[in-house]
């Protein structure tokens, strides 16, 4: 069947839903059903997480083609079938996935007191969903879990989230829902022209170009508002500020890389012309994002605000460097996706540890926080330094090769996408300046405890990943080399029989 | 013997007779006996009309085919459910009356004679001894004024359309000589224009069929009814006529009048966006849940049309899938509208729904299923109701109504997002009475079918494909 000898994609996907299930029959006092429920989510995501160890191990670095293949009829009347796979982009965000959240999980242990059954379903519904996003080759399921994500997201920031969390939802939801399904009817287009919504098969199929553009802003309308690109990314900071923690962080680590991996997934293979078309569009509103919202970050007083603002700014590289078409652009816009998953998350959790503890956000309120918490203030700045890209964090390979790759486009896309780093630099240092260094000016926040075993477990393999990203990244980039180079010997092939019907 | 083929109709009226006398004997209330006996009729026709043949019969008035099975079906199915809803409701409100489900089961008789109807007089037949129960069921709840407003208004506006569609009728059978609809098929096929006389009957027919399916711009009535008709009674009305009108609506206009399909598109296109723009932005300021249902109704029926507009094999499926989940996922909705109880009083309003989640987790789980099915999330059945009509949309090229559908369902997910904000977001305001047993087992099953549909969605769709190749073939 395929290299694991199981359905191992299948598996992955459903079992986070089985134990949803399970939770749903825990019966009994309300402590107990707390107790059990976290317990139960939390072996479900491990068992996920050590099964999807198995695509770490066994996947084969050497070619582009999807493996672990599962593929079953569905709607053959429609030529929908359910097809699952994962290829050398898919791969590790399917990894990245399944490690985040048992973390999630973790974090939420104490943070989260009311409604934790509903809280742990919706969550391992979610990691459903997630996974079932990067592994699904059929465009219809692919739609289906990239809506279906919405489902349990609305919930989280909406029951779990701070005061404005009704608004914040509302306007996830919506946003998103806009976008995804004007998608929903370029996959209908593009169902209707090759007669299958088989992505593998769609791959080898060509989209005429007449139909290209408005097929591609179908696509762009979902994935630049999952990414979320300027002008569309002022859901970003609302929904990160109301969102627990935990909804936070998944929110930055795995359901922003949707939209990455869209623009990866289907319009630069299916779409080559209007992508290469529209670049310069892209570009555009990429350096905008960069610029402008980094600039925003400066003169936030909401912690969680100024992180959501300059994820907004680390996805405008990573649109940057998708849309470089080189190898160098590519596999940085990847590994960026990446090590953003891991470094925003981890600095959401950051936040996360300071509101568990004095229940509010606000940077005017902590100072001189490296006095009294020596051993956070050390994580919270392992992982500042990843954000502004530190050469050996997690955040340098990343945008590096995106710079590498965007000056051999255009010296001036290179020229936007450095200057974020510049301010990236700058309004984090002054983030974690306001908050660790300085004196003690709340004398309340003496009584503060340092991290707790818990917390110290959840930011160990974040740490671990992020200082591994930054020293040996050729770990990670070796799983999409070979996809990457396919993809764009693909994507010229395509190029230059368009050029060559162009001059006949 | 060719009167065999109606036996679920004949079955399903003399039961209705039997129950009516057996009713009026005691002078202890039966209201629940009679109840029970009306759902056995009904599954005793649901099961005859599987196993009915297919032909037609009465002199070519009546057909019986893949079709009429799979709409009657559908139309047997929510006059059972909307009747397991009324049970205890009415008991509480004091309206328990053994007329009630024989006034359900002679609507029922009226549909499926609609469905099965080959002929302009047999539709008009069916059509009105649907119709005549519904207006007293509408009324049923005879000491309140707004009950008794929603019967009269609806049978006003009711007969107004009856008039539209005897006109239309007329008007046909005078340029085209014939009610007969394999005959109208004949003559419009072999004839090289149409002529005026015809196209205008065609119209009024079509208008007063969108009466009965609460299209706009023949919408009016609806929220109006649906506030003041007792709440299981709307769910009857929202549920299985709108069933039957649609099949009719799809026979007509695939069957006859098939040729003509130039002159009634553009009237099926323009119904359908304008109901779909209409039902997404109307029930936004609306705070009572029954008038949201309307209008959320109304853009259902919208976005079936979309697929009648588009027509031809997959369009049809479309429609027909469609409205079977339509028909599963309303009921359940109207079945979490009817256990919203507090001390026995009923309630309407969408905020007395505040804090479900926390008092019965359950009901809430289900009502958020139904809200997300109708708002076309996926993975819920409502989602795949979308997809089929807008597959042959986009295949045929209607740009237009495929983007104007999706954007009024955007449109339409705030209200039904509100609801689940309601539900999950709000502090409680207190619980419901304890739900009827009745109430719940409508709730569990439709909740799983809407829920799971993605699971099994060949049967339906095999049904519907079968059901839309026996009327394109005998048009």
């Amino acid at each position: 069947m395929n290299a694991a000898g199981f359905p191992l994609l299948s598996l992955l996907t459903f079992l986070p839903l089985a134990g949803a299930l399970i939770i749903m029959l825990v019966r009994g006092e309300e402590e107990t059903v707390a107790s059990n429920a976290r317990w139960t989510a939390l072996w479900t995501s491990l068992i996920v997480f050590v099964l999807s160890l198995i695509l770490w191990i066994s996947f084969d670095k050497t070619t582009a083609a999807f493996q672990f293949e599962e593929k079953l009829d569905w709607l053959p009347d429609f030529g929908i079938g359910y097809h699952l796979g994962v290829d050398g982009i898919s791969v590790l965000f399917v990894l990245l996935a399944t490690a985040l959240t048992p973390l999630c999980i973790l974090a939420s242990w104490e943070s989260v007191t009311s409604r934790v059954r509903e809280y742990m379903i919706a969550f391992l519904i979610l990691e459903t969903m997630m996974i079932g996003m990067f592994v699904s080759l059929d465009m219809i399921m692919f739609y289906i879990f990239f809506e279906g994500v919405l489902i349990p997201m609305f919930l989280i920031i909406g029951i779990w989230g701070g005061a404005r969390r009704v608004y914040a939802a509302y306007k996830f939801f919506l946003y998103t829902f806009l976008g995804s399904v004007l998608m929903l009817l370029a996959i209908i287009a593009l169902w209707y022209a090759a007669g299958t919504t088989d992505i593998p098969a769609l791959m080898q199929f060509q989209v005429p170009v007449a139909w290209q553009p408005i097929i591609f802003f179908a696509f762009f309308a979902s994935f630049a508002v999952k990414v979320p690109m300027w002008p569309v990314h002022t859901w970003l900071p609302d929904a990160h500020v109301e969102a627990p923690t935990a909804g936070s962080v998944i929110l930055a680590g795995v359901l922003l890389k949707m939209g990455g991996y869209g623009f990866l997934r289907f319009s630069l293979p299916l779409l080559p012309q209007a992508s290469a078309d529209f670049a310069p569009f892209i570009f555009a509103l990429s350096v905008i994002a960069v610029v402008y919202t980094s600039l925003v970050a400066l003169a936030q007083q909401d912690m969680k605000k100024l992180i959501a603002y300059s994820s907004v700014a680390h996805m405008g590289i990573v649109t940057i460097g998708t849309f470089t078409f080189n190898q160098q652009g590519l596999e940085g816009a990847l590994f960026q996706m990446l090590s953003h998953g891991v470094v925003s998350g981890a600095l959401f959790l950051c936040v996360g540890v300071l509101y568990d503890r004095e229940h509010t956000r606000e940077i005017a309120r902590y100072g001189g926080v490296a006095k009294i918490l020596p051993a956070y203030a050390i994580v919270f700045m392992l992982f500042t330094m990843a954000s502004v890209a530190l050469p050996g964090t997690a955040g340098f390979p990343g945008e590096f090769l995106v710079i590498v790759g965007a000056w051999a486009s255009s010296p001036w896309v290179a020229l936007g996408a450095s200057t974020g780093m510049v301010l990236g630099a700058a309004y984090m240092l002054y983030l974690y300046k306001r908050i660790a260094f300085g004196k003690i000016t709340h004398e309340h926040l003496r009584g503060l405890k340092d991290l707790t075993a818990r917390e110290v477990v959840i930011f160990a393999p974040l740490i671990v990943l992020t200082l591994w990203m930054g020293i040996y990244p050729s770990s990670f980039t070796s799983f999409f080399s070979a996809s990457v180079a396919a993809l764009l010997q693909q994507h010229e092939a395509a190029l230059s029989v368009a050029r060559l019907a162009g001059i006949n | 013997m060719e009167w065999k083929l109606a036996l679920p109709e004949i079955a399903l009226a003399i039961s209705a007779l039997i129950i009516l006398v057996a009713g009026v004997i005691p002078k202890r209330d039966t209201s629940f006996g009679v109840t029970m006996a009306s759902l056995g009729a009904l599954l005793l026709a649901g099961g005859l009309t599987l196993a009915q043949g297919e032909g037609s019969a009465f002199g070519g008035q009546y057909v019986a085919d893949s079709f009429s099975t799979f709409m009657k079906l559908l139309a047997i199915a929510g006059a059972a459910l909307g009747l397991m809803l009324a049970l205890d409701w009415n008991t509480k409100q004091g309206i328990a009356r053994f007329e009630f489900p024989i006034l359900v089961l002679l609507a029922t008789i009226g549909m499926m004679v609609m469905i099965s109807a080959n002929d302009l007089m047999a539709l008009y037949m069916g059509l009105e001894l649907l119709s005549l129960p519904l207006y007293v069921l509408a009324a049923f709840h005879r000491d309140s004024g707004r009950a008794t407003e929603a019967g009269l208004k609806y049978f006003i506006l009711g007969s107004l359309a009856s008039g539209l569609l005897l006109y239309g009728a007329s008007l046909v059978y005078g340029f085209a000589g014939t009610t007969n609809f394999d005959r109208l098929a004949d003559a419009f096929s072999a004839q090289q224009g149409i002529s005026a006389g015809v196209v205008v009957g065609i119209v009024f027919i079509i208008a007063a069929l969108c009466f009965k399916i609460s299209a706009v711009p023949f919408h009016m009535w609806t929220p109006d009814v649906y506030e003041g008709a007792p709440t299981p009674v709307t769910a009857f009305f929202a549920s299985a006529p709108k069933v039957a009108a649609v099949a009719l609506l799809t026979r007509v206009l695939a069957g006859p009048f098939g040729d003509t399909v130039a002159q009634w598109q553009q009237v099926i296109v323009l119904v359908s966006l304008l109901s779909m723009v209409m039902g997404a932005f109307a029930a936004l300021g609306q705070r009572n849940i029954k008038r949201l249902m309307a209008y959320s109704s109304i853009g259902h029926i919208g976005f079936t049309l979309m697929g009648l507009a588009v027509g031809g094999e997959s369009g049809l499926r479309g429609v027909l899938v469609y409205m079977a989940i339509y028909l599963f996922m309303n009921l359940g909705t109207f079945a979490v509208l009817v256990a919203m109880r507090r001390d026995g009083r009923a309630l309407e309003g969408i905020d007395d729904l505040a804090g479900l989640g926390r008092t019965d987790p359950g009901m809430a789980l289900a009502m958020a299923i139904f809200m997300f099915s109708m708002a076309g999330v996926p993975p819920m059945a409502g989602f795949f109701g979308k997809l089929y009509v807008l597959l042959p949309a986009i295949e045929q090229g209607f740009w237009v109504l495929a983007v104007v559908g999706v954007l009024s369902s955007v449109v339409s997910a705030y209200y039904y997002l509100r609801v689940i904000k309601v539900m999950y977001f709000d502090a409680p305001v207190g619980a419901f009475d304890a739900r009827p047993a009745a109430v719940s087992v409508v709730l569990a099953g439709t909740g799983l079918f809407t829920g799971f549909m993605f699971l099994f969605p060949a049967p339906i769709l095999a049904a519907a494909r079968s059901a839309v190749v026996a009327i394109l073939g005998a048009g």
